[in-house]
């Protein structure tokens, strides 16, 4: 059995939502964070609902109900959701007048929008589907956890039509605390010169990419999703290595036989230096892509560099705006995305033409 | 891909016992484990009763080994995760692929509010270590590190339901052959944000909660952990210890209906035993107790009657809601009572529905109210149902 990707939806820092352009165009950010472009939401949420929708339920409920209608389909066999940070904007309102208030006069919608299943759950809300409804919460692999599911429910024969998203949405008090915590860099950059800095820190993002994985042929299908896999604190360079070689070997391929490698470097030297050694050592004979100068270092970033990588595919065509090596002329039809997570949390989609 | 999957192992802490022993003996002593709120600097003290988990941090911390400034969920969270690994004694665990998949609501929530007091005030100020461990994946992590897990580890949250859908992923991770041991569960502590939070909807009893009564009045919020460790049927057979069961269906339904409340037929409660049923190929018949959601929430406990009714009229089986001891778990409560209804099916027994009176007006469903042992108990079914429309039921069975 095949899991196909029948339609991907981004919304991102980029002009990736609704526009046909594929990042010919690339928007650049001074500072250390980028804000996703915000869609016309009434064209594709009830206005009344969006009124109290937070950030990031208006960036899942529009990425999922666009990804749907683009794949045909009205109402999904399975809606699943990754997000590290869950519904940031809510929390910390419930938390401050919590405290503010001394725990008096609260009002309720903020806790009641709190809880990290609220995307997928106001997404079967506005469809009113039944259907099998999943939350993942798990750092830099909570993307990663929710397509495995997908892809699990689709062997299992358990439904078809998955409707699978990763979103995490940048606050100011997040952004704020994660800056204090080192995590972006001590000065203002260009995305455009990311990573040319050669400094520590990388730039904070967010955004929302959905996916609908059907396993059935359609001319519609940007690309198989041949398979995922997720790897937690590798021992060294050498296990990463070798756990993508051995990844490649279940899938039946060589590194000869990928065209493109999508990898996460974010600019931090720190984090980079894992990608600059893959590069010259198992990664030696393949064009490069890097994503992160376009939507920014956040824990679900890998949706959109599936999003990415499933276009690639689909156009036959890399963006210049993500090449970083471009040796081998090939038309892509095999790519494998490689990202890490603050060195703690690794993966690998790989994804081939049809 | 249709092999079974056997629960080995089971560890349980709550507001009614530190570990799975003094469960069985709460639940035969029937000792509720609400009481004032002794943990939490909050203003309901003495106005709301809460179920805690009756150790402190430093305590917590003395058993597990962990740092008494870590969240109260990871403490709790190591503390039932470990009893249920000790307790599967698995030969040769250090050859198996193992995973740990746990959930939880609001993370590292306990210490964020610490950090949070003096950032509201000044954004420069705030303990960092007190924010480090928000997210609920942090406190999966920190307990995976102490189990030694590094295979796969992965965190649900889906509101009240969450831990069920821990075990259910797990048990499908060992289906599709990506693991072959899996530690499913989940833990949530008390915290300011979600006694606060429950609060505001009005739906926190004043007294000890009442499940499935006509007159019930809300919930009681509790916290705690509870975990099973799944294992696949090839080192099932290979084990020496007598295993718990298996566990036969499962499904999650959504119930389209409200963020919070519940439809009052019970929709997604009803399509999720149902479809539970359907997965394990079992008749409503079949099923020799329910472990109930049973929250004491007006809402809850109507929906999920009216579901039940739906689905087992005319003839119920025995059901009854352990949060009349426990407390609302949260997002622990899934795991929590995945324990008890394998402990049911072990140890052959129904766990009392406290102060239940009177049934509630067109259901007519009475709660177990004793405490029953010798019972023969072949096929249980937990209920869990959270905001978000989120419902999971799942059943175990005898083997």
């Amino acid at each position: 059995m095949k899991v196909y990707i029948r339609s991907a939806v981004c919304i991102s820092p980029q002009n990736t939502f609704g526009n046909e352009s594929f990042l010919s165009e690339v928007v650049e950010y001074q500072g250390t964070r980028l804000r996703v472009i915000e869609p016309d939401y009434k064209a594709f949420v009830d206005p009344k609902s969006l009124r109290r929708m937070s950030h990031i339920i208006k960036m899942g409920v529009a990425a999922a109900v666009v990804c749907l209608k683009n794949g045909d389909v009205e109402i999904p066999g399975a809606i699943i959701t990754g997000t590290a940070y869950g519904c940031l904007e809510d929390t910390v309102t419930f938390l401050t007048r919590v405290i503010e208030q001394d725990e008096e006069m609260l009002p309720p919608t903020a806790f009641i929008q709190s809880t990290h299943n609220t995307v997928g759950a106001q997404i079967a809300l506005i469809l009113k589907c039944h259907a099998y409804n999943n939350t993942f919460v798990h750092k830099g692999i909570s993307f990663e956890s929710a397509l495995l599911d997908a892809m699990m429910l689709l062997k299992e024969n358990e439904s078809d039509n998955i409707l699978v998203g990763g979103t995490d949405e940048m606050t100011d008090t997040s952004f704020t605390i994660l800056s204090r915590l080192g995590l972006y860099k001590r000065f203002p950059c260009s995305n455009l010169n990311l990573y040319a800095t050669k400094t520590r820190g990388t730039m904070g993002g967010e955004g929302a990419a959905f996916f609908l994985l059907s396993d059935k042929t359609s001319e519609k299908n940007l690309a198989e999703l041949t398979a995922i896999r997720t790897i937690y604190k590798p021992a060294s360079l050498e296990d990463i290595q070798k756990k993508v070689i051995l990844f490649l070997a279940e899938n039946d391929l060589k590194m000869d036989d990928i065209d493109v490698v999508i990898t996460g470097k974010s600019g931090d030297t720190a984090h980079d230096s894992i990608y600059e050694q893959l590069n010259l050592s198992l990664f030696n004979n393949v064009n490069l892509a890097n994503y992160k100068h376009l939507c920014g270092e956040y824990p679900t970033s890998s949706a959109f560099a599936l999003w990415l990588g499933a276009n690639i595919i689909k156009k036959e065509t890399i963006p210049g705006a993500v090449i970083e090596r471009n040796t081998k002329k090939v038309t892509p039809r095999k790519i494998l995305v490689y990202n890490h997570y603050q060195k703690i949390y690794h993966s690998l989609m790989l994804l081939s033409a049809i | 891909m249709s092999s079974s999957v056997y629960v080995a192992g089971v560890g349980v802490i709550s507001a009614i016992g530190n570990n799975v022993a003094e469960h069985l003996l709460a639940f035969e002593q029937e000792e509720a484990g609400m009481g004032d709120i002794t943990l939490l600097d909050t203003i309901y003290r003495k106005k709301l009763p809460v179920a805690e988990v009756k150790l402190d941090n430093k305590q917590l911390a003395a058993i597990t080994g962990l740092p008494d400034d870590m969240s109260r969920t990871a403490l709790l969270s190591l503390v039932a995760a470990r009893e249920a690994l000790t307790d599967a004694a698995i030969p040769h665990f250090d050859t198996l692929r193992t995973g740990f998949v746990s959930a939880n609501t609001v993370g590292g929530m306990d210490r964020s509010e610490h950090f949070f007091i003096d950032f509201v005030d000044n954004n420069s100020k705030g303990k960092l270590k007190n924010v480090y461990n928000h997210e609920c994946g942090s406190m999966t992590e920190i307990v995976a590190d102490r189990l030694g897990i590094t295979d796969f580890i992965t965190t649900i949250s889906t509101a009240c339901s969450s831990s069920a859908n821990a075990i259910f992923y797990a048990a499908r991770l060992i289906k599709n052959d990506v693991l072959d041991i899996v530690i499913a569960g989940g833990a949530d502590a008390l915290t300011k944000f979600t006694l606060n939070g429950f609060n505001t909807l009005m739906i926190l009893d004043p007294a000890f909660c009442k499940p499935f009564d006509e007159n019930r009045a809300g919930l009681n919020l509790g916290e705690g952990a509870g975990y099973l460790v799944l294992v696949s049927e090839r080192v099932a057979k290979k084990m020496k210890k007598k295993l718990y069961g298996k566990l036969s269906g499962y499904n999650n339904s959504n119930d389209a209906y409200h963020q919070t409340a519940s439809s009052p037929d019970g929709t997604g409660s009803y399509l999720a035993m149902k479809g539970a049923l359907e997965k394990s190929g079992l008749k409503p018949a079949d099923i020799d107790y329910i472990n109930l959601h049973g929250t004491g929430t007006p809402n809850n406990d109507g929906a999920e009657g009216a579901a039940i009714k739906r689905l087992f009229a005319p003839d119920y089986p025995p059901m009854s809601s352990t949060k009349s001891f426990t407390g609302h778990t949260l997002g622990a409560s899934g795991g929590i009572e995945a324990v008890f209804s394998v402990l049911a099916i072990e140890h052959g027994l129904i766990y009392p529905n406290l102060r239940f009176k009177t049934p509630m007006n067109g259901l007519q469903l009475v709660p177990e109210k004793r405490f029953l042992k010798d019972q023969n108990i072949s096929h249980v079914i937990s209920n869990s149902f959270g905001f978000g429309g989120n419902c999971t039921s799942l059943i175990f069975s005898k083997i």
